[in-house]
């Protein structure tokens, strides 16, 4: 008898542990479902409500459209292109914009922030000037750069570089002077002369704070091409926001932001892809924002 | 062996400006010559300036008056026959722990090949074979501890300036480590200052032990520790003359501490 009960008896907590991590398990699993599930409800919600309100004529849909005109819109764009030619080419043309921008502020951010950030001099001398341009609301010359360059992308291209050029360049800076010390001190007591001590020391600890601002400013960039296109353009998203402005069409000015929306969030998780590769080194709950 | 002293300090101060703007004297008037293959601990009362003495040998600070000597010769900038192992963890997270260890032979100019095979040696030495894929934040505080004496030793130092190195270690894991120090400069020949507050730690690694005073730091005496070698921390803690030794320089180490406590104590007041 007792050699009969004692397996038993043995078996009994073992069950029990298996079926309360089977219990947690599915807990968790429900936690997620009903967190999407809410979050799904919230945007019908809210666009059920727009679309009630649209129709019982509380809000004026002529100003304020509705759902499912907007959607109309994206779906005409969409099968019959716009006015200035397939939605995809606009889309194109803003990304290739905002890209090129984007590019060349970040390099140019990173190389003198981190110039600047390493050489004492330099940082005396350009510092003040820095300040001053910062100072200027960029984005106002957007008009200035349509004068200079035309209404083709190089005027978007340079007002994209402008919005994302000082954000970049202030992060490299502060992450170029902030390099631990130690880390600097054992680099060059391991023989790396001021030039190896930059590449592998700085850069690499700055990295952190450039991605940082990375982030931030993939959408300045995008921002610079929408307002250098509103402003004056012959292709682009922000043209076509500015065409359905000019025949009163709110639907397509919904439309265009829905797209934007969507490009960005699409370049967004590209960006956090790669960041996730590039920072392998890091602990691996850091960053994550919880 | 020549006869010349690897470190001479002579008469060396050294003073920083703090942020405030005041002149903070650190180091004042220090005499200090270590032997060439020879184990000197230095302690002294906490933030007394113990650390300021590594960096004006290593040559990462210069000293405001007097001279410090390497081989006999004045320290002009970092000297390659240095090593110095930091009191923080300073290797670099961003790189694993092999090419942590290859850093120094890389930064000075040995070919990859070359570097990665003297540093794999290391890395056995100091038993992290296993682990020359990890980066650093996936160690333990003793692993990096160990990553970074590879790091060190892999350059050869003649001369070999370690401040508080396992100052942030738990008990256990700080006996080991001395223990694998032991062992690793055995087969070396290099001259060793090593920085610590823990008397225990100096007198089981060191031949001689100097005390400082507090601070501004200055030499008060120095100790020959006439304990034979090699040694294990746990054993010779264990031996009379150890005991003896300890009571003999906690005597002379204790006053300074006493001052530095009441000094502390007075500016808190």
């Amino acid at each position: 008898m007792p050699l009969e009960t004692a397996p038993a008896a043995g078996t009994a907590p073992a069950a029990t542990t298996t079926t309360r991590t089977a219990a947690r398990e599915r807990a968790a699993r429900n936690r997620r479902l009903s967190v999407y599930g809410a979050r799904i409800a919230v945007l019908l919600g809210f666009l059920g409500l727009w679309e009630l309100c649209a129709r019982t004529e509380v809000i004026d849909p002529f100003n304020f459209s509705q759902p499912s005109r907007i959607w109309d819109q994206i779906w005409q764009w969409v099968t019959h292109g716009t006015a200035q030619g397939s939605l995809g080419e606009q889309i194109g043309y803003t990304l290739y914009e905002a890209l090129t921008g984007w590019v060349i502020g970040v390099t140019g951010g990173v190389l003198l922030g981190i110039a600047l950030g390493r050489i004492r001099f330099l940082a005396d001398v350009f510092g003040p000037y820095i300040k001053v341009l910062n100072a200027i609301p960029r984005i106002v010359l957007a008009p200035i750069f349509l004068i200079w360059f035309g209404l083709g992308p190089a005027s978007k291209v340079a007002s994209a570089v402008v919005l994302v050029f000082f954000p970049v360049f202030f992060n490299a800076f502060q992450g170029a002077r902030e390099v631990d010390r130690n880390l600097v001190a054992n680099a060059r007591i391991l023989g790396a002369n001021n030039r190896k001590v930059t590449v592998q020391v700085v850069i690499p600890a700055a990295t952190t704070w450039i991605f940082t601002s990375l982030h931030v400013s993939f959408g300045f960039a995008l921002i610079g091409a929408i307002v250098g296109e509103y402003i004056g353009a012959t292709k682009g998203l922000g043209l076509l926001v500015a065409a359905a402005q000019g025949t009163f069409n709110a639907a397509g000015v919904y439309a265009a932001m829905t797209i934007l929306a969507v490009v960005a969030l699409l370049t967004e998780g590209l960006l956090t892809f790669a960041e996730k590769k590039l920072f392998r080194w890091k602990p691996a709950d850091s960053g994550d924002g919880r | 062996m020549s006869t010349t002293p690897a470190i001479e300090l002579t008469g060396a101060t050294k003073r920083f400006r703090t942020p405030s703007g005041a002149l903070h004297t650190a180091v004042r008037d220090l005499d200090l010559t270590v032997a060439q293959g020879e184990f000197v601990a230095v302690v002294g009362p906490t933030g007394c300036g113990k650390s300021t003495t590594l960096t004006l040998v290593s040559g990462l600070e210069e000293p405001t008056e007097g001279e410090a000597r390497v081989y006999g010769e004045p320290v002009r900038g970092i000297d390659p026959r240095v090593g110095f192992v930091f009191q923080q963890d300073a290797v670099f997270p961003w790189r694993t722990v092999l090419s942590n260890v290859m850093a120094g032979p890389r930064f000075r100019g040995v070919p990859a090949a070359e570097a990665r095979e003297r540093a794999r040696d290391w890395l056995n030495r100091v038993g992290l074979g296993a682990f020359e894929d990890r980066y650093p934040h996936q160690l333990s505080g003793g692993m990096r501890k160990r990553v970074a004496l590879a790091q060190t030793f892999v350059n050869d130092p003649d001369i070999l300036l370690m401040d508080e190195p396992f100052s942030a270690l738990d008990v256990q894991t700080r006996a080991l480590m001395s223990d694998q120090l032991l062992e690793l400069w055995a087969g070396t020949g290099s001259s060793v200052v090593f920085v610590t507050h823990d008397l225990d730690e100096a007198i089981a690694l060191a031949d001689r032990v100097v005390v400082m005073t507090a601070g501004p730091a200055t030499v008060k005496e120095i100790f020959t520790v006439d304990l034979p070698r090699p040694r294990t921390v746990e054993a010779v803690r264990l031996e009379p003359r150890f005991v003896e030794l300890y009571r003999e320089i906690w005597a002379s180490l204790g006053e300074e501490v006493r001052i530095t406590r009441e000094r502390g104590a007075g500016r808190a007041a």
